[in-house]
């Protein structure tokens, strides 16, 4: 019980210092509508060669947009030391990754549905609903180990450069799955391996191991 | 046999080759005051650091009560209150919610109400829906000192807590390690004024390149003679 308290307490904590300062998410959402219009410009988008470009172009954007959030999850409060502070509270550092955890998928979730209609518009693709759990399994995966290697990052003085060094291969496998995913609900087509869950199934592998590894990963 | 409140046995800790303690042994009796004293460099902070469970040390041991620190390091941060020379606060958040926050953080029960009281006893009632980012330096370092006693520890651990404050923020410092003397809490603190330092403690101890070179009662040492004892202490290290 005091477990949930304190990832909600964590949680909470950090909606509400962004919600002030406003940091990440404008950032956040700026990219991704600017990666978005630059595709659609720089790609001859015929009918016949839109399921092949767009999924692609989409989730280019979230990926780069969540990495720019992802980058300030943990760097930020090593940088003011507030850190080592929560670090010195009895809590479980399970706790912190899950607050943390949810924190990146609210953020990246909401940067997501501002991007989405913008990217139905402009690519001129109708909006399904079952791009929803496409884009919520893909965002997992990539807040899972964006997560537990922004922490890591946040310890050295490039982190910038690392974050996405460590990040992009992991999530090679949830991307290409998620672009797929997507790109086959805009042409189906057969023999297409189970994409959805697949993605899952790195999710489920990518939370366990990350939840295990963050104590070694925060601590000194 | 009473066995000390805090013991430290054989601490060192390393940063890449260079060795910052060397092997520190120190004692600390339930209920008493250490000056922790040295030059800059000395390896003061990082021993707070270990103590407080935020590094780890390269080899050695802590025990707080019957905590070893290495094996109950959860329990032990319970009983521990720490305190640095830079506050550390969540800037967006108001003095209030910082201190909310940390009382979550420590599951203490009528959070709201021990934090107002908190920041009443510091003096902060009236800056309390204020950001901390609006908070002059004396303020920030008076509400790190409500966040550290907010769910009352047994060891406190102060880095330079005098940092920032004014005459009146160091007699309130003065007013609540007494408080938390009262109460039978221990306390381990840096300073560089060595007046203060003596005024404050029942002992005092002297760090000099990651050892204890001298440890002594306050009560045995003359006034003024601490300067004294602290420049033949540093300077006879090799």
């Amino acid at each position: 019980m005091i477990f949930f308290s304190q990832v909600l307490a964590i949680l909470w904590k950090d909606i509400r210092c962004e919600l002030r300062s406003r940091q990440t998410w404008m950032g956040m959402g700026m990219f991704a509508l600017l990666v978005l219009v630059i595709f659609n410009f720089a790609f001859d988008l015929r009918a016949d060669n839109k399921a092949a470009i767009a999924p692609g172009a989409l989730w280019v954007a979230f990926v780069f947009a969540s990495l720019l959030g992802l980058g300030r999850t943990i760097a930020a409060e090593r940088e003011r030391g507030s850190m080592d502070r929560l670090l010195l509270c009895p809590v479980d550092r399970k706790a912190i990754y899950l607050a943390k955890l949810l924190g990146n998928l609210l953020f990246i979730g909401v940067v997501e549905l501002v991007a989405l209609p913008v990217f139905a518009a402009l690519f001129n693709i109708p909006l399904f609903g079952a791009f929803l759990p496409i884009v919520l399994l893909g965002t997992i995966g990539i807040a899972a180990i964006g997560t537990l290697f922004s922490a890591m990052a946040a310890a050295t003085s490039a982190r910038e450069l690392l974050l996405p060094l460590l990040v992009f291969p992991l999530i090679v496998p949830v991307v290409i799955g998620a672009v797929r995913a997507t790109g086959s609900l805009m042409a189906p087509s057969f023999n297409e391996p189970p994409w959805l869950g697949l993605i899952a199934a790195f999710d489920v592998i990518f939370l366990s191991a990350s939840m295990l590894m963050f104590e070694f990963v925060i601590e000194e | 046999m009473i066995s000390p409140y805090l013991e430290i046995t054989g601490l060192k800790k390393s940063y890449g080759l260079k060795p910052v303690l060397r092997g520190v042994n120190l004692t600390l009796e339930a209920g008493q005051r250490m000056a922790l004293l040295g030059a800059n460099g000395a390896g003061k902070t990082t021993l707070l650091r270990i103590l407080a469970g935020l590094t780890k040390p390269g080899a050695g041991k802590v025990r707080i009560g019957r905590l070893d620190l290495a094996h109950d390091a959860q329990q032990a941060r319970l009983q521990v209150g720490f305190v640095s020379h830079t506050p550390y606060l969540y800037e967006e958040l108001t003095a209030l919610e910082n201190l909310i926050f940390f009382g979550r953080m420590y599951a203490i029960t009528a959070v709201k109400e021990r934090a107002q009281f908190m920041l009443e006893r510091v003096g902060l009632a009236k800056k309390a829906n204020e950001r901390a980012n609006a908070l002059s330096r004396g303020q920030a370092q008076r509400l790190s000192l409500a966040r550290a006693l907010l769910h009352s520890p047994r060891l406190l651990l102060l880095d330079e807590p005098d940092s920032g404050l004014d005459e009146a923020g160091i007699v309130l410092l003065e007013e609540l390690l007494d408080e938390h003397l009262g109460c039978g809490g221990t306390t381990l603190f840096t300073t560089h004024n060595l007046e203060r330092a003596a005024h404050m403690s029942d002992c005092i101890a002297l760090l000099s390149r990651g050892r204890v070179v001298y440890t002594q009662a306050s009560s045995v040492l003359e006034a003024g003679s601490m300067s004294e004892v602290y420049r033949k202490y540093l300077e006879a290290v090799p």
